[in-house]
């Protein structure tokens, strides 16, 4: 340790982060359970006029929980880890200061007024990208000051080596301003007839194309936001919170770069069958293969970084969250590469079999990341222990039994679905009507949306422990070196 | 190498760059110019449709809805023919949808009828029993943005040469001349409806969402 080990980091925008992440993410939630329920019981279409009907809730519920709930968690990680393994307080800089509150309230803000453009119906359309063309502008400012900030960090850092972590935020906001700015270039309609509505644009890319850039950017959208910077975080905590140095230097290298290399060509396997050309099809496909190796590489360097400690599985549940979060990334870049080879995509593509895939990938995953790094940060940022070990086990119990009831019940109804499609009768007449296939699937959609209400209820009581933690539990005296105190 | 680059943040983002953004380049740029052309006959949407595309979009129906019909029997069979690339030039965005919790539309206009998609709008149950569709009444009350819609002609005439106002193609012309087309070809599809309040507004000269959006169900064929 060097002389600067005593030094105070400044967790002001952290703790900011903390909080719209536990906002977002219960809305995101809450949106979600909603919906998985209107597929279950229809009537729950009216409860908000036309604002509350499935179709205008869906995208509220995707662009919350990636731009509101994980971006959250990926900036309140940013900047405690960015400092810490930097080994510069962004206190030292005025300048930075000031950047980061900025940064923190202009995305509030910017959320805020997203979320209320796609419930009034503002939108492009294009799943992920759905903002429109304002409200780009302001997601453009909002990275450019990240960008700032991250970068004037590394600028001023004691610490010459950047540590794994760092490889994977910056990775995060290279890809995201890539894919965001070119899937996003539109023509505001206003600025060019000058009449009409002045949110309105059309997309530079029509047709095929459109699609192209438009799963170009949504494959790694999840990419470079569900994956790069969940890794990032994981990266930091587990070896934190255990204890143990990551297990294999080079292994973290070869994911990383492999990731890095491999991702960006997988994005055709979302246009299958499409009007794109064979080539690129066949490409997306062996791809999303190959991109078994690099997320592997990852999970196994998590999962084996516990060696010889495992013993800390039973006794800690934030190892215990850690480590499945881990183990469903690897279920989760198991079950894409399958649902990517071309004769099974035929039966999994355009059904409930791909939203179960994305569920256990932000559910497990992405979710369980993020809520251990907040609960490893609350007791250094906030300076008191972790309130109740127990309702963390509850949590932890009630989520997975609903990750593992999501995924397992959309498996079955997408499967059974896609098969039903495609059934013939001797005489090669199908043998459903559409329907049919809509009205099997009535009690797996039950299913999930039971799933999603307990995932939700977990989050809740998620988060009455991180609002006692931050209010009422014992103060520390010292900052925990490893493991997180907790009562 | 890697233990330079992880020192010097400048070359290592620039790296990083270059490793992730060359997939895109070759995946997107050499089919580009194919893929940007119309199938014979194919003509750009009229203001009113264009409209009902906006409904389209305004309500995600792509969250439940496909337009793309994949070259398998199962789907010919029930879809129609499977969907060809210059089939969607004019489409900006492209709608083709990543779920399919309701039936593919991409051919909806061959083999549905004005007089079902009102009655579908209005209650879905009325026509499928077993529907699990929400009912989407306001469209019958809210007003179709014509100007937007004609902004949108007008923007993607201008940046994108688009073909309006060629001989024997789809007419746009000056706004009110627009508007004066939309209302026209929206009272052919309201004299098949049955619903009071949609006529009385297309008689007074306003034209709700719901007639945009047949037409627009209509053209996709």
């Amino acid at each position: 340790m060097q002389s600067n080990a005593a030094l105070e980091y400044d967790y002001s925008v952290v703790k900011l982060f903390t909080y719209t992440t536990i906002l977002f993410g219960f809305l995101g939630m809450l949106i979600g359970t909603l919906i998985a329920s209107q597929l279950a019981f229809p009537e729950l279409n009216y409860l908000l006029g036309e604002y509350g009907t499935f179709s205008r809730l869906r995208p509220v519920h995707t662009n919350i929980v990636i731009y509101g709930f994980t971006l959250s968690g990926i900036w309140a990680t940013f900047y405690y880890v960015g400092q810490r393994t930097l080994k510069v307080s962004i206190a030292e800089s005025k300048f930075l200061t000031i950047m980061s509150k900025v940064h923190f309230w202009l995305y509030f803000v910017g959320a805020l007024i997203g979320v209320v453009s796609l419930l009034l119906g503002f939108s492009a359309s294009k799943e992920y990208a759905e903002f429109e063309w304002p409200i780009d502008v302001v997601v453009v400012l909002i990275w450019v000051i990240w960008g700032v900030t991250m970068f004037g960090l590394i600028g001023i850092r004691r610490e010459k080596t950047l540590y794994i972590s760092l490889w994977y935020y910056i990775a995060c906001f290279l890809g995201i301003a890539m894919l965001y700015l070119f899937n996003n270039m539109e023509v505001p309609t206003y600025l060019v007839a000058g009449v009409g509505s002045v949110w309105h644009s059309v997309s530079m890319y029509s047709g095929t194309n459109d699609a192209l850039v438009q799963w170009w950017f949504g494959h790694n959208a999840v990419a470079f936001a569900f994956t790069v910077p969940i890794i990032a975080i994981i990266y930091y905590f587990l070896p934190k919170e255990s204890g143990q140095a990551v297990y294999s230097y080079k292994l973290s290298l070869l994911s990383f770069w492999g990731l890095m290399f491999v991702y960006l060509w997988a994005g055709s396997h979302h246009l299958l069958y499409a009007t794109v050309p064979d080539w690129m099809q066949t490409m997306g496909s062996i791809f999303s293969i190959v991109l078994i190796l690099p997320s592997w590489g990852s999970a196994i360097n998590m999962l084996l970084t516990m060696k010889g400690e495992w013993n800390q599985l039973t006794d800690n549940p934030l190892i215990k969250f850690m480590v499945l979060a881990s183990t469903f990334y690897m279920l989760s870049t198991l079950e894409g590469p399958i649902q990517a080879i071309k004769s099974v995509n035929a039966i999994a593509h355009f059904t409930d079999w791909i939203p179960g895939h994305v569920h256990d990938g932000v559910l497990g995953w992405v979710a369980f990341t993020i809520m251990s790094a907040l609960f490893h940060m609350a007791p250094r940022a906030f300076k008191r222990e972790i309130y109740s070990k127990s309702l963390m086990e509850t949590q932890f119990w009630l989520q997975t039994t609903a990750v593992v009831l999501y995924f397992t019940s959309m498996w079955i109804a997408g499967i059974t679905q896609g098969m039903m499609w495609r059934a013939v009768d001797e005489y090669g007449n199908l043998m459903y009507s559409f329907i049919d296939t809509v009205a099997v699937l009535r009690p797996y959609y039950t299913i999930r949306a039971l799933a999603g209400l307990m995932y939700l209820t977990g989050f809740i009581i998620f988060t009455y422990n991180m609002y006692m933690t931050i209010t009422a539990s014992k103060k520390l005296e010292e900052e925990p070196q490893f493991r997180s105190p907790m009562a | 190498m890697f233990h330079w680059l992880e020192k010097n943040p400048f070359f290592f983002s620039v790296g990083v760059f270059v490793v992730i953004a060359f997939a895109g380049l070759i995946e997107i740029l050499p089919n580009f110019a194919e893929a940007s052309r119309p199938v014979l006959g194919l003509k750009p949407y009229t203001v009113l449709e264009l409209a009902g595309k906006e409904v389209y979009k305004k309500d995600h129906c792509i969250a439940c809805h496909s337009q793309l019909i994949r070259p398998f029997k199962s789907e010919t069979d029930r879809y129609g023919m499977y969907s060809l690339s210059g089939e969607y030039a004019y489409d900006r965005p492209f709608l083709w949808g990543s779920k399919r919790t309701g039936p593919d539309l991409h051919r909806v206009g061959n083999y549905r009828t004005t007089d079902w998609h009102e009655n579908h709008m209005w209650d879905p149950t009325s026509v499928v029993p077993q529907s699990i569709m929400p009912a989407y009444k306001h469209h019958f009350t809210n007003i179709a943005d014509i100007d937007t819609a004609y902004a949108e002609a007008f923007t993607v005439k201008t940046v994108f040469s688009t073909p309006y106002d060629v001989e024997g193609g789809v007419k746009l012309g000056t706004l009110d001349e627009a508007k004066a087309a939309a209302l026209t070809e929206a009272k052919v599809i309201a004299a098949d409806m049955k619903n009071q309040n949609v006529k009385d507004a297309v008689t007074r000269g306003e034209i709700p969402e719901i007639v945009a959006l047949i037409a627009y169900m209509h053209r996709l064929k």
